[in-house]
């Protein structure tokens, strides 16, 4: 549909329509196959008492499979005609965000969501954003401190304070 | 006319000064969510869900539809402006809005798109009113096979009208449903494919869903074309919006049918988005100046903007008379209904009056507020998008990880919602649509209670599901939308062939 990108001419290289398209039928393909197989172990035929666990999740697998299956034979049979899925410009560009995403939610893990979500803004606006240490230090503290005002303090719903627990002289 | 005597009930629960303030409230926070890239009305509304916990239901589902009329009106801003759709429903709105705000006619577009989401809105509304207790009514001598007609009715129509390949609506919609059936099963309390891992036993939560798959992986979309917006500047002031206004009543064949449009596709799960670009190509092909259209054309505004302000209201019809929701932010709303503790269903409309009369009076009151908290303050939410966007993308992680934390105060949440923003960005990508996941997620333990409790009935016969008229019909019409596409294509290749066998019969003809 989106084949009007202005970004992505044929000739910039990048990885194709075509892969993306046949591993994502493929991997949905062996999701479908794996939840087809534990429902029929659940019992996916009819019980004593009606329908067993696996019942409506078998048929929903095979459906998986069948329309997945299609998906990846159209790809297959479409050959490389050459369309970008992502430039290796986009993609980096992408990365940019998804990496530093995966890390803030790991140091949130210990750290707890205001630290995490501080330490993200500030340092995603200083390297990605070439921002100054002031400015992207102070608006990583707003943005901290008024979700704790607004969820801790205001609407009483507590969020993660992480496994170190750094903030937890502030006594909530 | 008990509807009136109702309706004038739920102003009177509408009308007190929390409910009033909330309105308001909820009405920025919804165009501010609608103007920033990356939340929309379905995420935006799941991150606030859990804000809402504490507070009465009535309250509660003011707040969170008046963000919904916020975030519509939103979208338009972007588009007009920026040339960037700020909800995927407003791209249409681009074709000729972003035109007109490069001739220096940004105001009158904007007051126009505007005016037509009330207009579109309005009227959805009224149908609201006296259609959806009809509905309900109707709906209470639903048995479990007539549920489950409809929930297939529901899934079925989103293969048969959706754009795109059958196939990959099938595959994604299918994929939502095995994500539903992850965790405890209800009828048994056997633990379905949850692998051992312990924390698979809640199951997928949609709301996780809907904050990866539309928030996580709109950013990731967004920053394939880089960190720069440029957009023009806009003024609305008095006399530009009745000027407007003036110009508005020519075009009312437009607007009926575009409402029309809306209308239909809202209560059938199409969506806003399918019906605004319904509506840009009909008024394309019948207004007299269809040629104009793409260049800045007004009623070029006006059909894409009523009809998704149309679709988005309707799609809650389905959601309150029969518990069933037609868009993904009305699958959030009905979320919130169980969480508050309110049982989604046709009885609403006996045991809940004051919660759905005053449901459908904010509607009317919220719109107003909506069009002029917009038609004033443009300027100050177009300044939103001059933000940068390296500031604005890891507030909008934060801030999603904030909501994907608070449904259950897990951990594991966040990090699937990490995974579903990147399903979001392919399957948006290869055009796997995301709303039927979406509502497959939420309606699946639903539908498959009503089809076993159908399958117990019948004693494992499929013919229950045309036991009787009603569900006859609903399960025949179901399947008809479902191999709509195939008898569709097949009409097409017949008609190819016929005219092909004419062109040559006519060939041979000239021959001789």
């Amino acid at each position: 549909m989106q084949s009007d990108d202005a970004g992505s001419t044929p000739h910039e290289p990048g990885v194709s329509t075509r892969t993306v398209e046949l591993a994502t039928a493929l991997l949905l393909f062996a999701l479908g196959a794996l939840v087809a197989i534990s429902s029929w172990r659940l019992g996916a035929r009819w019980q004593d008492d009606g329908p067993g666990s696996g019942y409506f999740p078998f048929y929903i697998a095979l459906l998986i499979c069948v329309s997945s299956a299609v998906v990846a034979v159209r790809a297959f049979r479409s050959g490389a005609d050459g369309e970008v899925f992502v430039t290796l410009a986009q993609l980096r560009l992408v990365m940019t965000v998804l990496l530093p995403s995966l890390g803030f939610v790991l140091v949130t893990q210990f750290l707890g969501l205001y630290v995490g979500s501080f330490l993200f803004i500030a340092g995603f606006m200083v390297w990605v954003g070439h921002y100054g240490w002031a400015r992207s230090v102070g608006i990583g503290f707003a943005v901290a401190a008024l979700s704790f005002l607004m969820f801790e303090v205001w609407f009483k719903v507590p969020l993660f304070k992480g496994t170190l627990d750094p903030l937890s002289f502030l006594g909530y | 006319m008990t509807e009136f005597a109702s309706l004038f009930h739920g102003f009177a629960v509408v009308l007190s000064p929390f409910n009033l303030v909330l309105m308001m409230v909820g009405i920025v926070l919804g165009v501010i969510i609608g103007v920033l890239p990356g939340l929309g009305g379905a995420n935006g509304v799941a991150i606030l869900l859990p804000l809402t916990f504490s507070m009465p239901p009535t309250s509660a589902i003011i707040l969170l539809s008046c963000i919904y009329w916020g975030a519509l009106f939103g979208g338009a801003i972007t588009s007009v402006l920026f040339n960037i759709p700020g909800e995927p429903w407003s791209v249409a709105t681009t074709f000729d809005g972003y035109p007109m705000a490069q001739q220096g006619r940004a105001g009158e577009a904007l007051t126009a798109a505007f005016t037509s989401s009330f207009v579109g809105a309005f009227f959805a509304v009224l149908m609201i009113t006296f259609l959806a207790p009809l509905v309900a009514r109707f709906a209470l001598k639903f048995g479990p096979p007539e549920f489950f007609a409809v929930y297939l009715l529901t899934f079925c129509s989103f293969v048969g009208m959706g754009k795109g390949s059958p196939m990959k609506i099938l595959a994604s919609m299918m994929l939502g449903f095995a994500l539903a059936a992850v965790g405890m099963d209800t009828v048994t309390g056997q633990l379905r494919l949850t692998f051992g891992i312990p924390d698979l036993m809640r199951g997928f939560d949609f709301l996780i869903a809907v904050i990866g798959l539309f928030g996580i992986g709109e950013i990731l979309l967004s920053m394939e074309e880089g960190l720069n917006f440029s957009g023009k500047a806009a003024r609305i002031d008095t006399k530009v919006v009745l000027q407007t206004w003036k110009k508005l009543p020519a075009y009312w064949i437009t607007s009926l049918r575009s409402t029309l449009i809306g209308i239909w596709m809202g209560i059938t799960p199409g969506g806003a988005t399918p019906a605004s670009f319904m509506s840009y190509g009909m008024a394309k092909k019948m207004s007299p100046r269809g040629a104009q259209f793409g260049k800045g054309e007004i009623e070029g505004v006006i059909a894409p903007e009523t009809a998704a302000h149309a679709a988005g209201t309707s799609a809650l019809l389905p959601m309150l008379a029969l518990g069933i929701p037609g868009s993904p932010t009305a699958a959030v709303l009905l979320g919130g209904l169980l969480i508050w503790g309110l049982q989604p269903g046709p009885l609403l409309f006996v045991e809940q009056k004051d919660f759905v009369w005053g449901l459908i009076a904010s509607m009317y009151l919220g719109n107003i507020a909506g069009l002029i908290v917009v038609l004033t303050s443009v300027p100050l939410f177009a300044a939103i998008l001059r933000v940068p966007f390296a500031i604005i993308a890891p507030v909008i992680i934060a801030i999603c990880a904030i909501g994907a934390y608070t449904v259950h105060n897990a951990m594991l949440d966040v990090w699937l919602m990490l995974g579903f923003g990147v399903i979001g960005y392919v399957f948006k990508k290869l055009d796997y649509p995301l709303a039927p996941l979406v509502l497959a997620v939420v309606l699946g333990d639903r539908a498959e209670d009503s089809f076993r409790q159908s399958m117990l009935l019948s004693q494992g016969s499929l013919t229950i599901l045309w036991s009787n008229w009603l569900v006859g019909s609903i399960t025949t019409l179901a399947l008809v939308l479902l191999v709509w596409p195939f008898l569709a294509r097949g009409v097409q290749l017949i008609k190819a062939q016929m005219l092909r066998a004419e062109a040559r019969a006519a060939a041979s003809a000239d021959r001789r």
